[in-house]
């Protein structure tokens, strides 16, 4: 069977078997009403390894990143958390598919940060308090400790000056560099973007970018759903191109959307031919 | 008024004591009651759905009449001998229902009106159902529905004189006594109605300041 675990990064250091993904998709289905979504996904992410899925609105990208954290229950298909599978029961007649072991979902869940696409803010917490509820609630850090890693997690994003303000009161960017503080200050294993940039106006989108760019170069781990072709070359070691809920090409981002193979992502990396 | 000021008095506490178990009691049925409209089980969300229904569309009057001689038949039955349930608790169960069946449709508009995504970020972080609740769903919602409490907050101080009729020694009914036996109905009702305007008026005035205070951060 041919899946994404066949497909090396550029040095060839992730050979089936020769490591443990830190996440990943085998065969994923996902039916939303009556319209499939995903129709047998796989995708595994290896350490270091920055992965951005790109396709068009409706193609499944983030519907794809929400099954990584059961946010969706894919109603069929397996995902892996290093090498522990999630427990995921099918669909029964008219109930969905659920989550089988709630505990084990958060577990999971609070190592993989998730960054919105509307930010998620929690309008009624100041930022600092958006960034310590998880450190408090989740990971069980004193207020004392949790408050000295928020800040140094909004230091890194460029936000320490901010640590008060509302939501409200901050700029869309800034916003989103709040959340990505917030992703981060559960000191996550993977990190999923689903679409970061894509409800920023334009001349905030750079200070976003510029954030995820410098977590790609230390190394972190990373699934990243975008319409910003250009930083997806740049940043990632391999893209994968969705289409009609199927990974339909995936590598290295230089082979993959320089010759592209698929009539598809020909059509997407340039609609004018 | 011939010694009915202290009657006022402790006509005034039933009242306050009354509304406020049935409010904070409703409260709790509110919550309870919204959770179950918006539960995956059909079960719940039809017996949710049965009780607004029927609650909302008694008079108030008929739920207390029904609650208390209900009630009170229930009791006999039970116990073999008449026992007469106490006008009080007749009165806080009565409106502790009512004011649930309400909150529970103000409690549902308001977490509907909460984006879905606030729900996912608290998940995403590994958080559990129940701390977004307390951590995410629950601040925000209380802000919704603050406006619309205090109305059915109001409208509940004004409905426990309708206990009255079952023989709740509240304002209203030292009011009624009063007005007979002094042969006075004016003085005393206007006195009825000062206590009810002032517990209102301090309620106003308590909810626009909680209100100012829960907004800040929004504005």
């Amino acid at each position: 069977m041919q899946t994404a675990i066949d497909i090396h990064s550029e040095d060839g250091r992730h050979g089936r078997g020769a490591a443990t993904a830190s996440l990943r998709a085998e065969n994923v289905h996902k039916t939303l009403g009556t319209h499939p979504v995903l129709r047998g996904v796989s995708l595994a992410a290896y350490p270091h390894e920055v992965i951005s899925v790109l396709g068009a609105s409706g193609s499944g990208k983030s519907t794809l990143l929400r099954c990584l954290n059961l946010l969706e229950v894919p109603d069929s298909g397996e995902i892996w958390f290093r090498d522990e599978k999630l427990d995921i029961r099918p669909p029964i007649g008219q109930n969905g598919a659920r989550i089988g072991d709630a505990r084990q979902a958060r577990r999971v869940r609070a190592s993989l940060g998730m960054v919105f696409q509307s930010f998620n803010l929690w309008p009624h917490k100041t930022a600092l308090e958006n960034v310590t509820e998880g450190p408090v609630h989740v990971r069980g850090l004193t207020r004392r400790a949790a408050t000295e890693r928020a800040e140094n997690y909004l230091r890194k994003v460029g936000l320490i000056e901010r640590r008060d303000h509302y939501p409200r009161h901050l700029s869309g960017g800034q916003q989103q560099r709040v959340a990505i503080a917030r992703a981060l200050a559960m000191e996550p294993e993977v990190l999923l973007f689903d679409e970061p940039t894509s409800s920023l106006d334009p001349e905030l989108t750079g200070e976003v970018l510029r954030t995820i760019r410098a977590l790609a170069e230390e190394g972190r781990t990373m699934i990243l759903v975008t319409h910003e072709l250009s930083f997806a070359r740049e940043v990632s070691s391999r893209v994968a191109f969705m289409q009609g809920g199927r990974i339909e090409e995936e590598g290295p981002p230089d082979e993959v959307l320089s010759r592209p193979a698929s009539a598809g992502l020909r059509r997407f990396l340039d609609p004018a031919c | 008024m011939g010694g009915f000021q202290e009657q006022f008095l402790r006509g005034l506490e039933t009242t306050v004591l009354v509304a406020a178990i049935s409010g904070t009691l409703g409260m709790l049925v509110g919550l309870a009651g919204a959770a179950a409209k918006l539960s995956r089980f059909r079960v719940l969300r039809m017996i949710a759905d049965a009780y607004t229904t029927i609650v909302r569309g008694v008079p108030e009057l008929l739920v207390i009449l029904l609650v208390y001689f209900g009630g009170t038949a229930a009791l006999t039955a039970l116990v073999g001998s008449y026992v007469e349930v106490s006008a009080l608790w007749a009165g806080v169960f009565s409106l502790t229902v009512v004011f649930g069946a309400y909150a529970t449709e103000i409690f549902r508009g308001a977490i509907q009106a909460i984006p879905r995504g606030q729900t996912e970020a608290a998940l995403s972080i590994g958080l559990a159902p129940w701390q977004t609740w307390l951590l995410v769903i629950l601040p925000q919602m209380a802000r919704i529905a603050l406006p619309a409490l205090c109305n059915l907050w109001i409208s509940l101080l004004k409905d426990t004189s309708l206990i009255s009729i079952v023989g709740l020694s509240d304002i209203m009914r030292v009011a009624v006594v009063g007005a007979g036996s002094m042969r006075d109905p004016l003085t005393f009702y206007l006195a009825a109605s000062a206590l009810y305007l002032m517990l209102t008026s301090v309620s106003l005035l308590t909810f626009r300041l909680v209100e100012r205070r829960m907004l800040a951060p929004l504005h």
